[in-house]
C-alpha cells in the first residue's frame, strides 16, 4: 500500500487548498453572522438561525444527487466508460447522503420549534426521507462484490432508476397530503420577504456549503482512485508472488 | 435476435420459455402455496392482533392487504433469483446470446401471476377477517387496481432481484432497495383499494385517479426495467 501511495499523486492540490481555505473563511462568517449579527425572526424567534444550516445543506444534498445522476449518465453514455465519472458519482452520493442527514436532523429540530412536532407527513419532508434511503441503497450497491467495471455499471443503472423513482414518490406523496412552508427565497414572484443581512448570511451559507461539497468530493474521488489502484496492484502483486512461489518449488 | 449458434430466436418464445420455466419450478416446489401464502395469511392475522379493533381493521384493510403483498414480494423475488443463481441459469441465459429484455418480461410475468394468486387470497381473507364489503363497481375498480399495481411490483421486483442476485447480503439489500421504490405503489394501491371497499366513506370514483398513477408507475418501470435488466445482470 505504501508503494502505491508513493507512486500516485496526493489527494490535495493547490486548487483544493484554495477551495478549502476559502470555505473555512466563508463558513466562519456564516457562524458569526448567523449566531451573533443577524436579528431574530418576528414569528420564529431565535429558532430561525437553524435556517442558515438547514437550507444550504438541503440545497447541497439535492445538488449532490443531481451531480451523481449526471456523472452516472455520463459513464453510461461515454464510449470509453471512464472510471472518473463513476468515482465522481460515488463521491458525490456519499457527500450528498451526509448533507441529507444534516438536512433531516436540522429540519426535525426546526419543525419541533415551529410546528411543535419533530416530523410531519409533508410531501417535501417525505420525499427527502425517501431520497435519503434510496441513496443509502445506492451506496450499498456500490459495495457489492465484483470488479470496478461491474460496480460502475450497477451503480450507474441504480442512479438512473433513482431519477425515475424520485418524481413518482414526490407526486404520490403530494397527492397524499401537503403542509410544508412555501419557498421564501425562490418563490415564483421574486418577492423576497427577508432582512438583508439574513438573506446575505443565507446566501453565504449556500456558497460556503457548496465550497465544502466541492472540496469533499474532490478529495473523496481521489481516495477512491487510490483504493482502486491499491486493489489492482495488490492483485498483481499476489499473482507475481504465487508465480514466484511455484517457480521456487 | 440471433443466439450464439446463429439461430434466430423470437422474443416472444424467450418470454414464454422463461415464464413457463418459472411457473414449472413453482408447480414442482410449491413454495408460494406452501410457504408464502401461509406467511401472508399469518401477517393478516397478526395485524388483527396488533390493531385489536374491528372498526380500525375495516378502515385500514386496504393498506394491510398491500403491506402483506409487499412482504411476500421480497420472499418470492429472492426465491426466484436464488434458484437461478444457484444453478447458473442466469449465466447460461446470458451467454446464450438471447435478448435479456425478454428474460426480464418472462420473469416479471411469472412473478405477477404468483402475486395475483396471493392477492386474491389476501382480499378474500380481508372480506372474511376484516369484514370489508365489496360492491359491483368496487369490484371493477379493485380488479383494475390489482392488475396495475401487480404489474408495477413485478417489474420493479424482477429488476432489483436481478441486481442483487448472487450478491452477499441480498436478503437485507433487496428490501432496502425495493421499499423506497414501491412506496408510490403502496400509497396508490391502498387508496384505490380503500375506495373499492368504501372504507371511511370513500367513494368508488375516488379510486380511479390512483389507478392512473399505478399505470404510469408500471409503464415507467416496464420500459426502464427492460432497458436496465441486461446491463444489471451482465458480468
Amino acid at each position: 500500500m505504501s508503494q502505491v501511495l508513493q507512486r500516485t499523486s496526493p489527494t490535495g492540490t493547490r486548487a483544493t487548498r484554495v477551495i478549502g481555505a476559502t470555505s473555512i473563511l466563508v463558513m466562519a462568517w456564516v457562524v458569526i453572522s448567523g449566531l451573533l449579527l443577524t436579528p431574530q425572526d418576528v414569528v420564529q424567534g431565535e429558532s430561525v438561525r437553524i435556517m442558515y444550516v438547514h437550507v444550504p445543506s438541503a440545497w447541497i444534498a439535492y445538488l449532490a444527487f443531481i451531480f451523481t445522476a449526471v456523472a452516472s449518465a455520463s459513464w453510461l453514455i461515454s464510449k470509453k466508460h471512464s472510471m472518473g465519472f463513476d468515482r465522481f458519482a460515488g463521491a458525490s452520493a456519499e457527500v450528498g447522503v451526509m448533507f441529507m442527514a444534516i438536512t433531516l436532523v436540522t429540519g426535525s429540530l426546526w419543525g419541533r420549534l415551529t410546528w411543535g412536532e419533530f416530523w410531519q407527513w409533508d410531501p417535501r419532508l417525505t420525499t427527502t426521507a425517501f431520497l435519503f434511503v434510496t441513496y443509502i441503497g445506492y451506496l450499498a450497491v456500490r459495495r457489492l462484490e465484483g470488479s470496478i467495471e461491474q460496480r460502475a455499471r450497477r451503480s450507474a443503472v441504480v442512479a438512473m432508476l433513482a431519477v425515475l423513482e424520485i418524481p413518482l414518490v414526490h407526486f404520490s406523496v403530494v397527492l397524499w397530503r401537503s403542509l410544508h412552508q412555501g419557498a421564501t427565497v425562490l418563490n415564483p414572484n421574486g418577492d423576497v420577504k427577508m432582512d438583508d443581512l439574513m438573506l446575505f448570511t443565507l446566501f453565504s451559507g449556500v456558497v460556503g456549503f457548496t465550497l465544502v461539497f466541492i472540496w469533499l468530493v474532490l478529495h473523496r474521488q481521489r481516495t477512491m482512485l487510490l483504493v482502486d489502484v491499491a486493489n489492482n496492484q495488490g492483485l498483481d502483486a499476489a499473482i507475481v508472488a504465487r508465480r514466484a512461489e511455484r517457480s521456487a518449488n | 435476435m440471433k443466439n450464439i449458434s446463429g439461430i434466430k430466436v423470437a422474443k416472444g418464445k424467450v418470454v414464454s420459455a422463461v415464464l413457463l420455466k418459472d411457473l414449472r419450478i413453482e408447480l414442482r416446489s410449491r413454495v408460494v402455496t406452501n410457504q408464502v401464502l401461509p406467511f401472508a395469511g399469518l401477517v393478516m392475522v397478526m395485524f388483527a392482533f396488533a390493531l385489536d379493533n374491528d372498526d380500525v381493521l375495516e378502515r385500514v384493510a386496504g393498506g394491510l392487504i398491500w403491506l402483506a403483498t409487499l412482504f411476500s414480494l421480497f420472499m418470492i423475488v429472492q426465491r426466484s433469483f436464488a434458484i437461478d443463481t444457484a444453478d447458473g441459469a442466469l449465466d447460461s441465459l446470458r451467454v446464450a446470446g438471447i435478448d435479456l429484455s425478454a428474460v426480464f418480461f418472462g420473469k416479471a410475468i411469472a412473478l405477477a401471476l404468483k402475486l395475483i394468486a396471493l392477492e386474491i387470497v389476501l382480499i378474500c381473507g380481508a372480506v372474511l377477517l376484516y369484514r370489508v364489503e365489496l360492491s359491483a363497481n368496487g369490484l371493477v375498480l379493485l380488479v383494475t387496481c390489482v392488475l396495475c399495481a401487480t404489474s408495477g411490483l413485478a417489474f420493479v421486483g424482477t429488476l432489483y432481484g436481478g441486481l442483487t442476485a448472487g450478491a452477499k447480503g441480498r436478503e437485507t439489500l433487496l428490501p432496502l432497495l425495493l421499499l423506497p421504490v414501491v412506496a408510490p405503489v403502496l400509497i396508490a394501491a391502498t387508496r384505490a383499494t380503500e375506495a373499492a371497499f368504501g372504507s371511511g366513506g370513500a367513494q368508488t370514483s375516488e379510486g380511479w385517479a390512483w389507478v392512473g398513477l399505478l399505470t404510469v408507475f408500471a409503464a415507467v418501470f416496464g420500459v426502464g426495467g427492460s432497458l436496465a435488466f441486461g446491463p444489471l445482470i451482465d458480468e
